[in-house]
């Protein structure tokens, strides 16, 4: 057999085997740091059993049912006005921000907007709501508008930006003013996208409801939080259940929609 | 031309699809309209905000830099492993997951059905919550925070994961199928190589968001530069809490800057 066919057919590549074992090394440090060990995760799991335990059989008396439908209710009220409020919002912002409509300090201006709200999570923007206009929902509701501002309206700009400029070009042609190049040239091409991102963030705004109550903004997160901190697990479980429920039932409806509006 | 081709109307949606979006619309304005009257706001909150925001403003500023070495240095530092590691334990974790998921690796429904509810289930708890559940078993510290990382993440990249996977070419498969090849070897030349640019652009994706998500885990207990946060927070020193808002602030930017570099030079 010649020399040739032993060859082995994939080279060993020292590039990536250097890096594969310089990322071991991170997480062996990472874990020193974080005092990630061994010993720390088995105690862990024997109180996770504990835990576990407590949380089985799920709580499904009346009471308790009665008070996580009262939350789950707020947590879709939250979603829907902060969307709705959002998306109202988002359009203009998103028009001011895309350079190829607007002149450059306008867009810089509101892209600045769109990026403080994008950097901040919405549970520390829901904390300063918090202390702003108090407990309950409103600072829930609050606070997912800023985020969905920013997730809505970065994308819708980027969306008009994409499109084809022929169109308003055309439409500018037949000396129409500049609502009624954006009514017939601009959103006819980037409206579709618009009410799928919107749908998108309904659905990511259902997720994050659930979250803004640890803080105090209200909804089931409010329920799940109080319940944790009373110790009272088995409840725990049941709204952890129920959320998952409601969201996936959210993820298939909001999947159908877009499918249906693209 | 005749009468009825000139008569004749033409419309880009079928009737059903023209009612499905009017019924659309109506439950949209239906659903808004119910929320809105039914949501509970407590008036006497509303109003005196405009003097608490203020307020707020007004007792961040100036911000007390002493906190700094008091305690964010070292919170962040924190935050960023607490990220970092857990974007790496949730890659390796969603691996599996993936290629049960993925219709062609795995070719029995009821394996997919099972791998794409552990994604879901993954997804639809948020990182706060996983965080309160881990600090219930791990107690409070960076290890809950990083597994609250990870097991949210795992939802994330593993669907991305798995559509990756289920769009490889049947070509590399088939021929090293044909050569004999074990299973093994299938998905490490087979697909690895053409999943491996989505992988890491999922990967740098996820921490990107990851490093975001950490920095609040703090709030329930779970390390990092949340905790320096809610102790501003707890002890209405809002000076401190300012300083941390800051320096979130510039960390988020600090990655975002990062990431958009590293995509645009690697991937």
């Amino acid at each position: 057999m010649s020399a040739a066919t032993l060859r082995t057919p994939f080279p060993a590549n020292w590039w990536a085997r250097t890096l594969w074992t310089a990322l071991a090394l991170y997480v062996l440090y990472a874990c020193g740091i974080l005092d990630v060990s061994w010993d720390r995760f088995v105690r862990g799991l024997d109180n996770g059993a504990k835990f576990l335990d407590r949380m089985f059989p799920p709580d499904f008396s009346r009471q308790k049912l009665d008070l996580l439908q009262v939350g789950m209710i707020e947590s879709m009220q939250i979603a829907v006005l902060s969307t709705a409020a959002g998306v109202v919002l988002s359009l203009p912002l998103g028009l001011l921000a895309a350079r190829n409509l607007m002149p450059g300090w306008v867009s810089w201006g509101a892209r600045g907007v769109i990026a403080l709200c994008r950097s901040f999570h919405p549970v520390i923007t829901a904390i300063l709501f918090v202390k702003a206009v108090g407990f309950g929902a409103l600072a829930g509701v609050l606070a997912l508008i800023v985020a969905s501002m920013g997730f809505i309206s970065k994308l819708f700009a980027e969306a008009i930006e994409e499109m084809n400029l022929k169109q308003v070009e055309a439409v500018r042609a037949t000396g129409a003013g500049f609502f009624n190049v954006l009514i017939m040239g601009v959103f006819p091409q980037v409206i579709a996208r618009f009410i799928g991102f919107s749908v998108y963030q309904l659905d990511s705004n259902l997720r994050n409801s659930t979250m803004v109550g640890i803080v105090g903004g209200g909804g089931i997160g409010a329920t799940l939080f109080t319940a944790y901190q009373r110790f009272d697990y088995d409840f725990v479980l049941t709204i952890l259940l129920a959320i998952i429920a409601v969201i996936m039932v959210a993820e298939i409806v909001s999947a159908q929609l877009r499918k249906a509006f693209q | 031309m005749s009468e009825l081709a000139r008569l004749r109307t033409w419309q880009r949606f079928t009737l059903a699809q023209r009612v499905g979006r009017g019924l659309t619309y109506v439950l949209a304005a239906v659903a808004v309209v119910w929320s809105l009257r039914t949501i509970e706001v407590i008036p006497e909150f509303l109003y005196d905000a405009p003097e608490q925001t203020a307020d707020l403003f007004r007792r961040m500023w100036p911000i007390d830099w002493s906190f700094w070495h008091e305690m964010v240095a070292e919170a962040l530092v924190e935050t960023f492993h607490t990220a970092t590691l857990g974007t790496i334990i949730a890659l390796v974790l969603s691996v599996p997951v993936a290629l049960l998921a993925a219709r062609n690796v795995t070719p029995s429904p009821t394996l997919n059905l099972v791998a794409k509810f552990i994604l879901v289930s993954s997804r639809s708890v948020n990182s706060l919550i996983w965080a309160l559940l881990f600090v219930a078993v791990f107690g409070p510290g960076a290890l809950a925070g990083t597994l609250a990382i990870a097991f949210r993440s795992i939802g994330f990249v593993g669907k991305l994961l798995a559509e990756a996977i289920e769009e490889a070419q049947r070509g590399p498969l088939e021929a090293l199928t044909a050569a004999g090849a074990p299973r093994a070897s299938i998905l490490l030349k087979g697909y690895w190589p053409q999943v491996e640019p989505s992988f890491w652009s999922v990967a740098l994706f996820r921490w990107d968001i990851n490093i975001r998500e950490s920095a609040v885990l703090g709030l329930v207990g779970a390390g990092g530069i949340g905790v320096a946060l809610d102790t501003g927070l707890n002890n209405l020193y809002w000076d401190q809490v300012g300083l941390c808002l800051l320096v979130i602030f510039l960390v988020v930017i600090a990655t975002e800057i990062a990431t958009s570099a590293i995509r645009s030079r690697i991937i």
